[in-house]
Parts: C-alpha cells; structure tokens; sequence
C-alpha cells in the first residue's frame, strides 16, 4: 500500500564519479544554511519581545474581587473537584462581622492554593466557577527554582483593590 | 393474606394491602419509584406536602378500571389490585413535577456555593432531575436570620421548604414538643417556640431529615464540602443509640459523623448527638470500611476507587493552618 508518494525505493548500487566526490552535495548544504541567513527568524527575543497571545490564552490564574474590592470566591469548591490535575485545594472559613467590605460571600477562602506544578491550564476551574471569581489570564506563570515557589496562594492569586491593580478578563467573559 | 397487583410504569408487583403507591415504587426499584421530599418511610404521618410524588393512576382497580380524575400523591394513596400507575411514562406527571419544583424553589435561595448541604442535597437532586433551568418568579425572595437551635444546630429558615420532617422527628423521637412549624401558608416558618434550645439527647437527627439546608450540623459548618471528604461505616460502643454510623474524614481527621442512609437518603437508624457531636477522634470509632457511594454522585468524586485506602499526600491535606 502507497500512503505517499515521496517514498523513495533503497537501492544499494554504486555511486556515480559526481556523488563520489561529495563537494556538490555539501555545495548544495551550504547553499541551504547561507538561505536561513537572510531569512526571518522563526524565535523571539523573549523577554525582550513578547509574542502577541490570543485573546483566549489561558495563562496563570486570578481571583477576581467585585467592583467594591471585596473577594468573589466563596469557596465552593466546585474549581477544585472539576480539576483533572487536582492542582487546587482550600479551606473555607466564616465572614465575621465588619468583614462585608472584605469578603461578598458569607463563607470565604481562608487559604486557597494552586499547585502550578501540577496545573495543565484546561480552564475548568473557571468553567466550573459559579461566582465568576477565577479566572485564567494572559500571563504565564514564571519559572523558579525552588518548589515551594509554584505553590501559589491567595496572596499571589488575588488582585489588587486599587484601579491600576485589577487585572483585566473582560475577553474571556465575553467568549 | 391477599395480595394486591399493580403496575408501575408497565412493571407489575403484588403488595400487600394498605401499601402506598410509593412504597410499592420503591419495591420495584429506583427506575420506576417517585421522588419524594417530605415523605419519609421512618417517621409517622408524613408525606402529603411537597407534592413531588406525584403520578397518574390510569386506571382504578379491577372492579372500577376509571382513572382517577387528577394526579394523586403517591405517599398518601393506597394501592388497589389491579391498579395501574404511570409516573415516568406520563408526561402529564413529568410536567406537572416541573411544576413542583418552580414552587419549591420560588424562596429558595439557591446559594448552593455556600451551603453546606450541596452534594447530597435532595432538592438540588430533584432540581437537576425534574426541574427546569430558570425561574419565572418576579418577586423578592423571602429571608430570615438565621437562628440557633441549641447549641449544635443552626437553623437557616431562608432554604427550608417546609417539608415538616423534622417537626415530626421532635414530635416522635422526643417527649414533650419544642419545635414546630408557627403561621400559616407564605409566612409559614420552623420555630423553636421562643428560640428554646433542643436538648434532647435526639434532636441532631433532624440534621439527617432535612432534605435541603435549613438545618445544618454547626460543629461541620463551613468546614469542608461533603465531596472532599471520604465516608467510613463506624461503630462504637454506646449507651444511648446503637452507636452505628457513617464518620466523614478528611485525612486522618473526622470532620463529621452522620446517621446511615439507605439508598432513598433514609437514616436507617437515629444516632445521639453524643455520637453526632463529640466523639470526632478517629480513636472513639471501629471503622468497618468505606462507604458505598453512587459513582454518579458528587461524593464519589476523587475516589477513584472505591475501597482504596486513602493515602494523605502534600496535595490532599492543607499543609498550612488557619492563622
């Protein structure tokens, strides 16, 4: 059976005077590599330069807070049962009094951890989120060398209250 | 002693006389059997409020083969020989189910995120079976505060549906009433008569009755979600209930000990709220081995087999504690 027709019989005849004496052939390669020369390069310069990502990239995740700054998860726990690499885990406590401004709901996560390691990026978790309080977003998460760092809790997951610090997913609500 | 024939969804069975249509549902099995949220088979007198268990009785009996002129509830009507019932099989039950199921829900919070019933919650169940995905509810839902009920128990009114089942545990399991449903219709609400603590030995079983939220165990509150824990059949030795129950742990830790329940979510046998509550060392407990769990259930995510020992890894337990 053909599936291609490149395919090239082997044959074990002698080779001809042109080919014994190789310097076409290797000619031939250098003229391949001279190519490449002015060709434009297939890499970036990162970090320098950043590749454009597409609009849905799903990179490292946020927990998003409601337009009053307080935090949207409520630790249901439906991000860490839909997670096929059970990357996340979390501990939920009660919202106390003169906490509202802190926390939406009336349970909250006192801990929540992602273990990047183990993270593969599929987005269920924010599939699964009832209360649109993760999200994954453009960036990537950084390389380290020590372990502990791909643990990432609340203090990294979190954005920031102030304006400047909110990290944009309006893209990936309107998918 | 005589026994009666009826068809159920075109599945015949004899039973004996005085057996509801439920009942004999149940007999049959899971596929032909009506849900049922009020009704349940241990407690006296109840059943007959939710309406879920509807179903069309497409012909008498024997000797009066006419249907029955409305849809009936299942947990209330007796069988008669010859009588043939449609549930599944009649779209006029599956619709009027639906129906059941918006009036359930018009004051139902629905914030199964933060209740902690979520997984084995019987009306999220029912919703997700027979309900429809929207409301066409306008109005503002009602809200209480919500209230303890001694020192174990809180009562969150908001979610209750008002299925009476554990006004019927105080009134059957507990001498002397302290607990019942005050007003009428839409203000309707679970009260303790004045906020009266419930001190019987008992009364953590109406955490197990109640099908929704309304009533949770506050030793368990926010602790964990239910399909993060692992259920084990426990016993131990007691003096006031028989000591057999079902110990939910996290780890090597028991976050909470619960009544066993049959496959209709019925505890099979009332346990005291010593066992209920206290006793969350996994040294008070003779673990019989891992609860069997619907694989097509919340709880039995995560195992991904069931029997397998469970092995504590950085993963599965919080390596930090609450500061």
């Amino acid at each position: 059976m053909q599936l291609t027709n490149r395919s090239k019989v082997v044959s074990d005849k002698n080779m001809t005077a042109m080919e014994a004496a190789y310097l076409p052939a290797v000619i031939k390669g250098m003229a391949v590599t001279l190519k490449h020369f002015f060709m434009r390069p297939a890499t970036t310069k990162y970090p320098e330069q950043t590749r454009e990502f597409s609009e849905v990239y799903r990179g490292r995740h946020v927990l998003k807070r409601d337009e009053k700054g307080a935090e949207r998860c409520t630790a249901c726990g439906l991000c860490a049962v839909s997670c096929p690499a059970e990357a996340i885990t979390m501990v939920a406590a009660e919202r106390k009094k003169g906490e509202e401004g802190l926390y939406r709901e009336e349970k909250y996560a006192a801990i929540y951890e992602i273990n990047m390691l183990r993270c593969i990026f599929c987005g269920l978790c924010e599939e699964a989120c009832p209360k649109q309080a993760i999200f994954l977003t453009k960036e990537i998460a950084p390389a380290s060398y020590e372990r502990e760092d791909f643990i990432w809790g609340k203090d990294r997951l979190v954005e920031g209250v102030e304006e400047t610090k909110r990290i944009d997913i309006t893209k990936r609500q309107d998918r | 002693m005589e026994l009666f024939k009826v068809t159920i969804d075109n599945k015949t069975i004899e039973v004996p006389p005085g057996t509801t249509i439920l009942q004999a549902a149940r007999m049959i099995g899971k596929e032909v059997a009506p849900p049922a949220m009020c009704y349940y088979s241990k407690l006296k007198t109840s059943g007959g409020y939710c309406r879920t268990c509807l179903v069309k009785v497409s012909k008498g009996s024997e000797k009066d083969p006419r249907p029955m002129p409305k849809l009936v509830a299942s947990c209330r009507t007796t069988v008669m020989d010859g009588m043939e019932v449609q549930n599944y099989t009649s779209p006029e039950v599956v619709e009027a189910r639906k129906g059941v199921v918006e009036f359930l829900l018009i004051n139902h919070p629905l914030d199964c995120p933060i209740c902690d019933q979520a997984g084995e919650c019987h009306l999220q169940d029912l919703s997700y079976d027979n309900g429809r995905s929207y409301s066409r509810y306008e109005f503002d839902r009602r809200t209480f505060d919500k209230i303890d009920i001694g020192d174990k128990i809180k009562l969150h009114m908001t979610r209750c549906i008002l299925c009476y089942r554990c006004v019927k545990v105080a009134d059957q399991l507990t001498p002397g009433r302290v607990h019942g449903v005050i007003n009428r219709g839409d203000v309707a609400e679970i009260s303790t008569y004045i906020e009266n603590a419930i001190e019987n030995e008992f009364s953590g079983n109406m955490i197990d009755v109640c099908p929704v939220g309304a009533l949770t165990d506050k030793t368990f509150r926010f602790k964990s979600r239910v399909w993060f824990l692992k259920p084990y059949d426990a016993h131990r030795d007691c003096d006031k209930c028989s000591g057999k129950a079902v110990i939910w742990k996290y780890g090597n830790e028991i976050y909470r000990v619960t009544g066993r329940k049959d496959q209709w979510g019925e505890v099979d046998e009332w346990i005291c709220n010593t066992c209920r509550f206290d006793k969350k060392d996994v040294k008070d407990w003779v673990e019989e081995g891992p609860r069997k769990i619907d694989r097509h259930s919340v709880i039995s995510q995560n195992q991904y087999e069931s029997g397998t020992k469970f092995v504590a890894s950085p993963q599965t337990l919080p390596n930090k504690q609450l500061s």
